[in-house]
């Protein structure tokens, strides 16, 4: 009842040459998956024409139809008609139609089929199992072009040697239908992954293109598969094929490490500090998955529960995004190869050194890189990485002036304690300087040691502007605004000086403090808004000490060169020198942050305590006040 | 006052889970009235109170506030004598923490619904604990 054209019969009498001759005998029935194995047949599970079906890129149910509609289930093997068939339904299915008996009486062109090959071999269409050598793209590039081929060929019903020859001799070495055992093929798989990261990227490239200009429908689709943004995507993506993945599509790779290293490094120049809550969530919600989704990644990822997400927390985060982007389900608790623990031990930080000049400029060229190679992935259906472009864009510019200011400023501040703000502490400390800025400020200014730092936002309730000359306030502000550096609005109030507002101090520590009740949620905004609030607050700080007034003379001048960048130029021997001291300086100013809060959280709960009982005075008096005014009233 | 929808229910299986909607909504007007007399200054910490006892049922209904005015109130049976007054303190306390680590997550809206699993599994082990 199968008519096959002439092209068809070749094509079908070699595949089912090849299987049966790769089994030394007829080929086993092939269901997709190990598991489905049906009962009564001989072969093992992994059979040629098993690995034939997988290479053709339908999904497994599509396979099963496929196998029944066929006959192999119900003979219980894969005789020549059943695997004519079965050949035509998968061509069938691959254009689009139905899998049914009706489908294969018209013409329809020749299955496509991934070719899968034993060790060492490449199974081109995959890019996950590409070897890196450059001499493996120009073959997959004519495997490509020999697939069209194929394509345009079938449509017209040619002969089909020329179509055969891809399957049948590519350059390296012939390909034929090898039993791969599932689980050799995925240990071969993790190699070959690790492999393949010295040149994923322009292997990538000439898939990209192909796909753009193949034919539409399932002849993209398994060009489609290849071109996937993010490496572990493919890695992922055969590993789920081979079903054997145990935790490994958790386990990051050293590429996928580098990459998120990257990512990081975009959002966050200084490796070794925070990502916070709201550029976390912007740069997350790029991947447009799901809000819940994505909180349900953050819950999973952000272990310590402050909102904000260190390296090893956020490699953990990104990866499970990629992962549930490639289908995979979120697991129930962070796998152990997730762990930041796991994380900071598994990779320790290569490039991260304590120049700040260095890392900064050896980000930016790596962000580059990452940058151009990301753009080459884009040009396909997946949108992923469209997250790292605008983000590497916009603070590429933001980075550069920040980074002049902050050199500029730093030679006035020796004599601070978390002196020397990074620009990546800068940075990353921005975002949440709104919320947290105000307990940072007390903090310093109950230390008195170091200069009370101006809130972002104007408060109210400081309204001291009787103490200060605002001119000065706002001329130091505006070089720092002009950078386009930090959002807080130029107009920053005065400071109380220190000896003052032990109450305004304990009235705005209050609803900090109940807004982030745990100390450790505290601490580190609090780390992170004292050396944030440095490089806007240095000018203005100078004014509010009154030893340091000699300096203010310096001020202006340095404030006004400020966003020059020649005058970068001298002060990075200062930065690289002082940078280890500063670090120091930071860990000082943290621990005493949090001693302070401690103490100031210690001093809320006394002082609520006092509050109530006064409340509760102040009830009983009223009382009897009522009791007795009915009296007087009289 | 119009702003008093609940971001997280739960209940152990046995009980009627519309009864306790309205439990909770009658409770909350208690609760609301006990912090109008605090005064405007300050919340409370925590407010324990005990007295909403049910005719044909006793419970007891404890609530607690948060310094942003977010509500937890919790019933139990009256015939769980072995509750104590610091067991219901370290339970509101708990509440407390887990919802401060859901407020952390920045893809949380507040005044969604709670929907963390985190948190989640720390509500059931607490009912699991006490029940």
């Amino acid at each position: 009842p199968l008519l096959l054209s002439e092209g068809e019969q070749q094509c079908y009498s070699e595949l089912f040459a090849r299987c049966a001759g790769a089994a030394g005998g007829g080929p086993g029935p092939g269901p997709p998956e190990a598991s489905r194995v049906a009962p009564g047949t001989v072969t093992a599970a992994a059979g040629p024409v098993a690995d034939l079906f997988r290479a053709s890129q339908l999904p497994a149910e599509t396979l099963h139809q496929i196998t029944e509609l066929c006959g192999a289930k119900r003979v219980g093997y894969f005789g020549p008609t059943q695997f004519y068939i079965a050949l035509k339904l998968i061509a069938a299915a691959q254009s689009g139609l139905p899998v049914r008996i009706e489908s294969i009486k018209c013409e329809l062109p020749l299955p496509r089929f991934m070719m899968s090959k034993n060790d060492g071999e490449i199974r081109f269409g995959n890019p996950a199992e590409l070897h890196g050598t450059k001499v493996q793209i120009p073959y997959i590039t004519t495997e490509k072009n020999s697939f069209k081929r194929m394509d345009d060929e079938d449509k017209q019903q040619e002969t089909q040697s020329p179509t055969m020859s891809p399957l049948a001799s590519p350059p390296s070495s012939p390909p034929h239908y090898q039993r791969v055992p599932l689980s050799h093929g995925y240990s071969k798989l993790r190699s070959s992954a690790e492999q393949m990261h010295p040149a994923p990227y322009e292997a990538r490239q000439p898939l990209v293109q192909p796909e753009g200009s193949s034919s539409g429908g399932p002849g993209t689709k398994p060009l489609r598969h290849q071109t996937s943004l993010i490496r572990s995507f493919s890695v992922e993506r055969e590993l789920q094929d081979n079903s054997s993945y145990l935790d490994e599509p958790w386990r990051i790779t050293e590429e996928q490490r580098e990459y998120y290293v990257n990512q990081f490094r975009s959002l966050q120049p200084d490796p070794s500090s925070f990502i916070s809550g709201s550029v976390a969530k912007n740069f997350f919600t790029k991947s447009k998955l799901s809000i819940p989704e994505l909180s349900y990644i953050w819950e999973l990822s952000d272990a310590d529960c402050d909102g904000a997400l260190t390296l090893p927390e956020f490699c953990a985060a990104f990866h499970l995004i990629v992962a549930r982007k490639n289908g995979y389900p979120l697991p129930e608790g962070l796998p152990p190869t997730l762990q930041p623990e796991y994380l900071q031990a598994a990779f320790p930080k290569p490039k991260w050194d304590c120049q700040l000049f260095d890392s900064y400029s050896e980000s930016l060229p790596a962000n580059q890189q990452p940058r151009d190679l990301n753009r080459m992935e884009k040009t396909s259906v997946k949108d992923t990485a469209d997250l790292p472009v605008p983000t590497q864009d916009a603070t590429g510019d933001d980075k550069q002036v920040l980074k002049s200011t902050v050199n500029e400023a730093l030679p006035k501040d020796v004599s601070e304690d978390p002196a020397s703000p990074k620009d990546s502490n800068s940075l990353k400390a921005r975002p949440r300087s709104r919320s947290y800025s105000s307990t940072s400020i007390e903090e310093a200014m109950k230390r008195g040691e170091d200069p009370p730092t101006p809130p972002p936002r104007p408060q109210k309730t400081h309204s001291r502007a009787s103490s200060l000359d605002l001119n000065k306030v706002f001329q130091p502000s505006v070089p720092a605004t002009k950078s386009g550096l930090l959002p807080p609005p130029p107009a920053l109030p005065p400071r109380p000086c220190p000896s003052q507002s032990e109450q305004v101090l304990e009235a705005e520590l209050l609803p900090q403090l109940s807004r982030a009740p745990s100390q450790a949620a505290e601490s580190s905004p609090s780390k992170k808004d004292v050396p944030y609030s440095q490089p806007p607050s240095k000018p203005i700080r100078r004014k509010f000490r009154p030893e340091n007034q000699a300096t203010e003379n310096q001020e202006p001048s340095t404030v006004a060169s400020g966003p020059a960048s020649a005058a970068t130029v001298k002060p990075h021997p200062t930065v690289q020198k002082q940078s280890s001291k500063q670090k120091k300086a930071i860990q000082t100013a943290i621990r005493k942050n949090k001693e302070a809060n401690a103490v100031l959280a210690r001093l809320n709960s006394e002082l609520q305590q006092q509050l109530k009982e006064v409340h509760q005075e102040r009830i009983a008096l009223e009382n009897q006040l009522e009791q007795l005014r009915p009296v007087t009233v009289l | 006052m119009a702003k008093n929808y609940p971001l997280y229910i739960r209940s152990t299986p046995t009980e009627n889970e519309l009864k306790f909607h309205y439990m909770v909504h009658t409770s909350l007007d208690v609760v609301d009235e006990k912090i109008s007399a605090m005064g405007k200054a300050l919340v409370d910490q925590r407010e324990l109170y005990l007295g909403l006892l049910y005719p044909t049922e006793d419970y007891k209904v404890y609530g607690y506030v948060t310094n942003s005015k977010v509500k937890f109130v919790m019933v139990v049976d009256s015939s769980n004598t072995a509750l104590r007054d610091n067991e219901i303190r370290s339970m509101f306390r708990k509440l407390h923490n887990s919802y401060t680590d859901v407020m952390c997550n920045p893809f949380y809206n507040p005044g969604d619904r709670i929907q963390s699993r985190a948190f989640d599994n720390m509500v059931t082990s607490m009912m699991i604990q006490v029940c």
